[in-house]
């Protein structure tokens, strides 16, 4: 049922980048909790507009939870306390009225805050390019169905497919760990045969970028898991070591 | 001036190979002699930057999103089409060909549309080697399912996010192109204006959205991949940050725009359920084959669905068109939607929402079987409604989805501005007027993929291109005129915010310009439309700064362009007095209310140029040359 219910929030606020940044609190009235978190705060940011205040800035995109753009911590939560949701497709009916919320953006070293709520994700992306791809040019590919793949190790490939690149696995994470993500990768084409020949190249490239970046280690806290909006299992952060060992014993890769 | 396609001779199955071996070469050893700018990363860009880079060009790669990987192809669930007949039911390269030619309801250009099926084949190939994991069946074979308007099963798709691992491929293609040195990525840039030298385009202005700078870039060549301009509509089920400002700069500077009215609305959305509302979400049109969209026989019938008995339920779709039931296409799904809500038999707290019923497919195969096939939408659902579709019907509504307007281009790929070319839904090359499900990505990777590698060396080849820096006066102005925009958003200080004209332009353009029209209604809506720009110049009110992370200033300049792009989708839809796919004009209908085509008179695409502000565009038109195909009146009963 449609209703509508008050909020204060304390939402964190920061200039840009060398900015200290600190909360500031807003109330929210008549919000209808058929509203997705971020119309609640494209509601406060309109009123903010017309009283002549800078709005709270966010990043935000699809607002349908696959573009992995949206992000922030809601009372200490990667993207709020609904399980397997992205805080764009988190809605008001899930907090009550009076209830006061903590929104504040990802925390980690290797993300640089840009502005309030939004972070610097591009070492992702650094991650990605360190060896998250299967070495295809365009053209000479054979016919698809020409690799067999079974139904069970392609449904397992795409489970670490999933992954939306949002970064609330890194925000969770008490050592600030890209374990998740980079597990889902290397899981997705480590699994299917047509990423198996550059599987240990690919493995150690993008461990040793993650490093680099200063993504903490993992020490199986599992907090990653439980804010993931794909849910993705640490079973691919298991499947990362054992291909990183496989790569480390068994092959030529350095 | 006339348009010249440059569709090549001959045999239609041959025009692309012959045209193939035509088109001039530039040798491997030259091509890293050539700069490319592409806008976009979506399936078109990411695809069309990760190839030209593989053949040896330098190319800067821009997105407005932190990544590459957002571009909004992404939120595509359904699926991509392919001609490859894996499910042995009669499929063909022609039958694709047809069903789209047909699907756009003739008028769509052939040659474009036969290429179009015959790449098909070869993007599955790649996308399969570059490990998207598509549906499988036990045997480890590639499944597939239908899709709206096809009567074969032709759909390749991955669980309901196919547009997420296409697009996340096409990114990867691009990341190592990134690491190899040969793709330059610029995120978190909005382009700003085309640059134009010696008519030719060179270079982009570029506004840095960290840090407000602005940012001059030259190349030999522009690729633009922008996608559509659905967001005209404030709501719709495009990203927040979709706009039609990259193709509205081109066409300011030369560059013809092509059916600006069609507009494509797709029948399966969650229906609007609140005036906050920032965005409309699609469920996948496969849900289609295996729900049964209904609407209680009786208006004002208000009991709950449970509650109303078989004989009391209309499946119209179902009834009126018995061949195709509901997987008709989808202007004819939708235009069918809001004639039940115009009756009454709407249901849902506002009327407007029809009946996706599950019940029998639920009881034929099982809760198992429709979860694997549809649990993420099904789970998407749930959480936007807080109803669960496995026990009570989904409730949808038809919304704006995806535009088959865009930059004219011809069979190259390049617009009137020698050196500009459009790809992916940027341009309007392909669909007609209306487009079949599952052929966006098709379109899109076919472009990026195999289409513009090739067609951009001819442009090279056959051109003198001087060389150029951004030092240019071109560039100077060209950033002149970006400042004096932005500065002038920036001072009116107005009273109304800038989602609030957004809000109204969307309200008249859906009620004037929408499902079905009139000429009228469409002559209402430009005065609604000007007076509301008008207004907007005066009144609107963009808080914080220039040099600044501004969200609010980037808004306001895409409205901006909206409210002025607006009008010319009136202009287009009142120009053309016929109805054909989605452009439904109540004048022309057939008795059994389906669009009335007038091929006398209309069998053309309408591009545009401009002529200058307040000034009306001047209208070209390219005749459609229909050789392979009848045309006929589209019927899927």
């Amino acid at each position: 049922m449609t209703k509508t219910i008050n909020l204060k929030l304390k939402v964190w606020r920061q200039k840009d980048s060398d900015d200290k940044g600190g909360f500031k609190t807003y109330y929210s009235r008549d919000i209808s909790t058929d509203m997705s978190f971020l119309e609640m705060i494209d509601v406060i940011n309109e009123q903010l507009t017309l009283n002549g205040e800078d709005p709270i800035a966010f990043d935000h995109d699809c607002r349908e939870g696959i573009c992995g753009m949206c992000g922030a911590m809601v009372n200490g939560r990667a993207h709020g306390p609904e399980k397997g949701t992205t805080l764009c497709q988190l809605h008001m009916r899930h907090f009550s009225d009076e209830d006061t919320i903590v929104v504040e953006p990802w925390r980690a070293r290797a993300f640089n805050i840009i502005k309030d709520l939004v972070a610097d994700r591009s070492a992702l992306d650094k991650i990605i390019q360190a060896g998250g791809y299967i070495s295809v040019n365009t053209g000479g590919a054979p016919d698809a169905n020409t690799i067999l793949i079974s139904r069970d190790t392609s449904e397992k490939a795409f489970d670490g497919a999933a992954c939306i690149g949002c970064g609330a696995c890194v925000a969770a994470c008490p050592n600030a760990s890209a374990m998740l993500f980079v597990g889902a990768k290397v899981s997705h084409l480590a699994l299917l045969p047509q990423g198996k020949p550059e599987a240990a190249r690919r493995v150690m490239a993008m461990v040793r970028e993650m490093d680099r970046l200063c993504f903490g280690n993992c020490t199986n806290e599992a907090e990653c898991e439980a804010v993931c909006p794909k849910e993705i299992s640490i079973t691919n952060i298991a499947r990362l070591n054992r291909e990183f060992l496989k790569a480390g014993f068994f092959s030529s890769t350095k | 001036m006339q348009l010249d396609a440059k569709v090549p001779g001959g045999i239609l199955a041959e025009k692309w190979d012959r045209h193939r071996f035509d088109l001039g070469l530039i040798s491997p050893a030259n091509r890293k002699k050539f700069d490319i700018i592409v806008v976009g990363t979506g399936l078109a860009g990411s695809s069309a930057s990760a190839t030209l880079a593989e053949l040896g060009y330098n190319v800067k790669a821009f997105c407005l999103q932190d990544s590459p990987r957002r571009a909004h192809s992404i939120a595509a669930q359904g699926g991509i089409n392919a001609a490859k007949n894996y499910a042995n039911d009669g499929d063909s390269i022609w039958r694709l060909f047809y069903d789209t030619i047909k699907g756009g309801d003739f008028r769509s250009r052939e040659a474009n549309v036969y290429r179009l099926a015959q790449l098909s084949n070869n993007i599955i190939d790649h996308c399969v080697a570059q490990g998207i994991p598509f549906a499988r069946d036990y045997g480890g074979l590639l499944a597939n399912r239908s899709f709206g308007g096809a009567q074969v099963s032709r759909t390749f798709y991955a669980r309901g996010q196919t547009g997420q691992q296409l697009l996340v491929g096409a990114f990867s293609a691009l990341m190592r192109q990134v690491a190899a040195g040969k793709v330059t990525l610029f995120s978190r840039r909005e382009m700003m204006e085309l640059v134009v030298i010696n008519g030719q385009a060179r270079g982009i202005v570029a506004r840095n959205m960290i840090t407000g700078e602005i940012e001059t870039h030259a190349a030999d060549a522009v690729i633009l991949a922008t996608g559509g301009y659905g967001n005209v509509f404030f709501l719709s089920t495009n990203a927040m940050t979709s706009n039609v400002t990259a193709i509205l700069r081109a066409y300011k500077k030369g560059a013809f725009f092509t059916n600006p009215c069609f507009i494509q609305i797709h029948p399966t959305c969650i229906p609007v359920h609140g005036t906050y509302q920032s965005k409309l979400t699609l469920m996948s049109e496969s849900l289609r084959n295996d729900g049964r969209v209904w609407v209680p026989r009786n208006s004002g019938d208000t009991r709950s669905p449970h509650q109303i008995p078989e004989s009391d339920r209309d499946y119209f779709l179902e009834n009126k068109y018995p061949a195709f039931g509901n997987l008709v296409p989808r202007d004819v799904a939708s235009r069918n939607a809001k004639e039940q809500c115009d009756m009454g038999k709407g249901v849902g707290e506002t009327g407007l929402a029809v009946y996706l019923d599950f019940e029998d497919a639920i009881k034929r195969d099982g809760k198992e079987e429709i979860s694997k096939k549809y649990g993420n939408l099904f789970q998407m659902y749930e959480k936007i409604t807080g109803d669960n579709p496995y026990e009570t019907p989904m409730m949808i509504y038809p919304a704006v989805h995806y535009t088959m307007g865009g930059l004219w281009v011809d069979y190259n790929l390049m617009t009137t501005v020698p050196g500009l070319f459009a790809i992916g839904e940027a341009n309007f090359s392909d669909h007609g007027a209306n487009r079949l499900g599952a052929s966006a990505l098709m379109q899109g990777l076919a472009d990026g993929y195999f289409i513009i590698p090739y067609t951009i060396g001819e442009y090279f080849a056959g051109t003198g291109l001087n060389k150029i820096t951004d030092e240019h006066p071109a560039f100077k102005a060209a950033v002149q005129e970006v400042n004096s925009r932005i500065n002038k958003l920036l001072s009116i200080k107005g009273t109304r915010t800038v989602d609030d004209f957004h809000r109204e332009l969307g309200r008249v353009l859906w009620e004037y310009c929408g499902m079905a029209r009139n000429e009228k209604g469409l002559l209402k809506a430009q005065k609604l439309i000007q007076q509301l720009r008008e207004e907007f110049w005066k009144n609107v009110i963009v808080p914080g700064s220039e040099r600044d992370f501004n969200q609010s200033l980037e808004k306001a300049g895409r409205v901006a362009d909206y409210l002025e792009f607006g009008e010319l989708m009136i202009v287009d839809a009142l120009a053309r007095r016929e109805s054909c796919g989605c452009h439904f004009n109540e004048a022309y209908q057939t008795e059994e209310n389906e669009a009335k085509r007038d091929d006398e008179n209309f069998c053309h695409v309408a591009a545009w140029e401009y002529a200058g502000d307040g000034i009306n565009p001047l209208f070209h038109k390219e005749k459609l040359i229909f050789e392979n195909v009848e045309l006929t009146q589209r019927s899927y009963r």
